[in-house]
């Protein structure tokens, strides 16, 4: 990471200022007036359309690995995403990505 | 109106709030752990936990540090991660839009997912509730949850900087993102929107950090609408 201090106080507080405007938006602001049904249908898909793009090269480049594809990292996400779905519970995957990730880990000896 | 049932109706909150610690504690505490490896201080940590308060958001803005994206890229897609919470907003007002001022804004403050799903399905549930009480149900939702997203923080920023690198923290990140995505395969639309994003993101991946993120976010935003709008001619 190389931003300055003040860079990243930047960041922490209009990233803040941006959240707060976004829950404030229809609460504060807008109110009950109608919205396009187009906006509200994208709003839908925000955070599904964000994460997948964002995580997919890190399990597949892995940093760790100076990007060399580990089956062992491969796996562990797998499980973390299979389970969520199987479950739909948050900590139910994160709990089975980690006990994947490690117990690849060290059936390879790098644990 | 009683003070008894607006009492009641804050305690209610806090009895269905409680049971999101165990999901809010480990979260937050993830997050102080994999802040301070990515070289904030626990000062920083904290400061994204107390003024953002939003997790998704606030590891996708740490992965894009992480990348050195630029400043406008990490509120961009940590902001596009926050856009759900607007429909949140939206969905409260017929609810509690009557409230005074303040209470609206210490409500927007504390609107996360947790306290809304919760207070939705008790507005729900309960048409006759008045509007005072929905708000202090609402803060009686956040108020164990708030000071434990902060504080957790603090400690897992506190504990990770001693964990050894073999514990592959490196992986905490894309694990708890993965565990995100999951539960929101709710639809058909929403697994296509999210299998677009991963494609485009992975063949964009050469592209200055964040700017692929954000072009394949909008490739899968418009491919969820698309799919969606295609389910209803059908249906």
């Amino acid at each position: 990471m190389t931003y300055s201090t003040a860079e990243i106080w930047l960041i922490i507080v209009l990233l803040g200022a941006g959240t707060y405007l976004i829950r404030f938006s229809f609460l504060g602001i807008i109110g009950d007036r109608p919205m396009p049904q187009i906006i509200l249908r994208m709003l839908r898909y925000t955070p599904v359309a964000v994460l997948p793009a964002m995580v997919a090269p890190l399990v597949v480049w892995p940093a760790a690995t100076a990007g060399a594809p580990d089956p062992v990292r491969m796996i562990a996400a797998l499980a973390a995403l299979l389970v969520g779905v199987w479950k739909k519970q948050v900590l139910w995957a994160i709990g089975a990505g980690v006990v994947t990730l490690y117990a690849g880990l060290f059936l390879t000896g790098q644990f | 109106m009683s003070s008894a049932t607006v009492k009641s109706a804050y305690a209610a909150g806090i009895r269905d709030g409680l049971p999101f610690i165990f999901v809010a504690a480990p979260f937050s505490l993830l997050f102080g752990v994999v802040a301070t490896e990515a070289g904030l201080t626990l000062a920083q940590a904290m400061g994204f936990s107390i003024v953002v308060i939003a997790g998704a958001a606030q590891f996708a803005a740490l992965q894009l540090m992480v990348e050195n994206a630029s400043i406008a890229l990490v509120l961009l897609a940590a902001l596009a991660v926050n856009l759900r919470m607007a429909m949140y907003s939206a969905a409260l007002v017929p609810y509690i839009g009557s409230a005074p001022m303040w209470q609206r804004a210490l409500i927007s403050y504390v609107n996360f997912d947790q306290s809304y799903i919760a207070s939705a399905a008790r507005y729900e549930a309960r048409p006759q509730m008045r509007v005072a009480e929905r708000v202090w149900f609402f803060l009686g939702v956040s108020t164990p949850l708030v000071p434990l997203w902060m504080s957790m923080t603090a400690v897992g920023a506190l504990v990770g900087s001693a964990i050894p690198p073999e514990y592959a923290l490196d992986f905490a990140l894309p694990i708890t993102f993965l565990a995100m995505i999951g539960p929101m395969l709710r639809t058909l639309a929403h697994v296509a929107a999210a299998l677009t994003s991963m494609v485009v993101g992975l063949v964009l991946v050469g592209l200055p950090s964040g700017t692929g993120l954000l072009i394949a976010a909008a490739c899968a935003m418009v491919t969820g609408v698309l799919v969606e709008l295609w389910q209803e001619r059908r249906a």
